[in-house]
């Protein structure tokens, strides 16, 4: 048993269960969600320092040796999605206490938020592949009751689209596993992956397939993501927040995890599946975007495009470990990017009360400083230097250029020009263009630790773009340790294989 | 015994994907349910269908005798089971709300979050 590995999902339980208890108060509501999220964010860093110096941390739980029970294993990719997960919470926790309404946090808002990180972080760090459908499951539970808090019509119909095909992805996934089960006999990942290498059946190619259409789904990867602009702009701003950062990153999770531990990415069809999946979920998404008008669904169709940029690093893993470390690099840029400017989103309702580009205007004259807000992780996912965003993309394209993908590398730049495209659209309707007459005046209350908030979070861009380097390096290294599944492997099992 | 089960199997998820591809939202919940249980079925098909012992381990024995049933494949789908239920009752109370608040069966009725 190691605490480190197994803090990061007992604290976010814990957190949850004791606010559950204590859901009259909206004192001990606020006061644990602050606390959790702080030690969330501690342990991680505590987590992510051990897995630097150790390689990997394994824990077995309840002490049954691998590959009979269920194992936790940190390796560098899982520390730095938890600490990610970690920080997201953290702002979301801050960014709640300012905005969600009295109603909201008494039909539970609070505790389902605990729940969904603790099933975030249990996907994050598990190594068994049944357990982490489980964690899945704890994760999707809370996010449907999360997207639909309020109950107004909007969100009906999102959630009906999300619950469906959400479920979807999960049966394929379960018949995924069933299927690997009977190949291979065991659910250990480890165990899995040397067992695999022994069976030579064109299943193995069958089950990847269907790997690859579940984690799709959840990633919102093409031509699954249809359920994603049609439901994230339909909750609470805070929740919508929450799940842009994590939700289909857990998705994109599991198949870096899956594609490089138990299937090599050796195997041509599933090469050829991630390059055109990679460069179709680009440049859907981002044109989805462009056809937008209303401020949360146009950062929407942006997340579905930013997917591409990942399954690109995953797609030439096998040709590039600069590709590899560039989709990490990424999702680390991304999460804290996209978080914060749907948190700025929000702001902008509250001050104008409305998130169509069309009502909005004037902002800059009102508010410079929510402008210059706005404008940092506008641009950084634009990916202009120097900002984290750029050297996201300058490494991802990079990769792309030494394994000679020339059709993805012209995506992927023609996608960051359309991302472009995108922010200044928002910057000239929201900011800079007259405000339109009858503007709505500003909603009571005080903003303070929503701006408190977003202005960490940019601060946090700027530092991973200005200290690229340590981050670069960081990534690295754990696209070197995804790219020898033997490092894991006998860290699980306690042997060479 | 194998190939029947897998004929059920192939059926249940057909038929799962059928009711699915309807626009009422109560067959849409109904193809969710059939959905859960064909893959319930699939990984009990697939884990192999033995007539073995029980696994269980006599007193003075490390390991049970001669050979036995797996017990895995069976919580594999307790647990898909338990899971299954919650989340197909979250479904059925969701798409209750939906039909109060959107006053129709119909998904042709719900494209307002559509782009």
């Amino acid at each position: 048993m190691n605490l480190l590995v197994i803090l990061p999902i007992l604290i976010p339980l814990a957190a949850g269960a004791l606010s559950l208890l204590g859901r009259h108060s909206q004192r001990v509501q606020g006061a644990l969600a602050v606390i959790g999220g702080i030690a969330l964010v501690i342990s991680a860093v505590a987590l992510l320092l051990a897995t630097w110096e150790q390689g990997h941390i394994v824990s077995e739980l309840g002490s049954w040796p691998a590959p009979f029970g269920i194992v936790l294993v940190s390796d560098l990719l899982a520390a730095i999605m938890v600490l990610l997960s970690a920080v997201t919470s953290a702002a979301t926790a801050f960014y709640s206490l300012g905005s969600i309404s009295i109603a909201h946090r008494k039909a539970g808002y609070f505790p389902l938020m605990h729940l969904l990180l603790a099933g975030v972080n249990g996907a994050f760090l598990t190594g068994d592949i049944f357990n982490l459908y489980v964690w899945f499951e704890v994760m999707l539970v809370a996010s449907f009751s999360l997207l639909i808090l309020g109950g107004e019509r909007a969100q009906m119909e999102g959630a009906i689209k999300y619950v469906t095909l959400n479920l979807v992805s999960s049966a394929l996934f379960l018949s995924a596993v069933g299927l690997l089960y009977g190949l291979v006999g065991t659910l250990n990942m480890a165990d899995i992956a040397v067992k695999l290498g022994e069976v030579d059946s064109g299943m193995t190619t069958v089950i990847a397939m269907l790997f690859m259409v579940a984690f799709g789904i959840k990633a919102a990867a093409f031509p699954f993501f249809f359920w994603l602009p049609a439901s994230y702009h339909t909750p609470q701003v805070a929740v919508s927040a929450l799940f842009a950062g994590l939700l289909t990153k857990v998705g994109v999770y599991a198949l870096f995890r899956v594609f490089t531990l138990i299937f090599g990415m050796d195997d041509p069809l599933i090469h050829q599946v991630l390059l055109w999946g990679a460069g179709l979920t680009m440049v859907t998404g981002v044109l989805g975007a462009a056809a937008q008008f209303e401020f949360r669904r146009i950062l929407s169709f942006h997340i579905v495009s930013q997917i591409g940029y990942m399954m690109m690093g995953l797609a030439l893993a096998s040709v590039s470990v600069l590709a590899l470390a560039g989709g990490i690099f990424y999702i680390i840029h991304h999460i804290i990017v996209k978080a914060n400017l749907f948190f700025v989103s929000g702001l902008v309702y509250r001050l104008r009360g409305s998130y169509e580009l069309k009502q909005l205007g004037g902002l800059y004259r009102d508010k410079p400083w929510l402008a210059l807000l706005f404008l940092i992780p506008a641009l950084s996912l634009a990916g202009m230097p120097p900002l984290s965003g750029f050297f996201g993309k300058f490494i991802v394209i990079r990769g792309g250029v030494e394994a000679g993908a020339w059709a993805l590398v012209a995506a992927a730049l023609l996608v960051g020009l359309l991302t472009l495209y995108s922010m200044t659209k928002i910057w000239a309707e929201v900011f800079w263009k007259a405000a339109p007459e009858n503007t709505a005046c500003a909603a009571s209350g005080s903003n303070t630790l929503l701006y408190a908030t977003v202005a960490g979070l940019a601060l946090i861009t700027v530092a991973i773009g200005l200290g690229a380097q340590p981050v670069l390096v960081l990534s690295q290294a754990a696209a070197e340790q995804l790219l020898d599944p033997s490092l894991y492997i006998t860290a699980v099992l306690g042997e060479a294989p | 015994m194998t190939s029947l089960m897998a004929l059920v199997v192939g059926v249940l998820y057909a038929a799962a994907i059928y009711m699915m591809l309807r626009r009422s939202i109560v067959k849409l919940v109904i193809g969710l349910v059939l959905l859960s249980n064909a893959a319930n079925l699939l990984i009990f098909t697939a884990a192999g269908l033995h007539r073995d012992a029980p696994p269980l381990v006599p007193d003075d024995a490390q390991v049970p005798a001669g050979l036995v049933a797996d017990p895995l494949a069976q919580a594999l789908i307790l647990t898909a089971i338990v899971i299954g239920f919650g989340v197909l009752a979250f479904a059925v109370v969701l798409i209750r709300r939906a039909y109060e608040v959107v006053e129709a069966d119909d998904m042709n009725q719900m494209r307002d979050t559509d782009t």
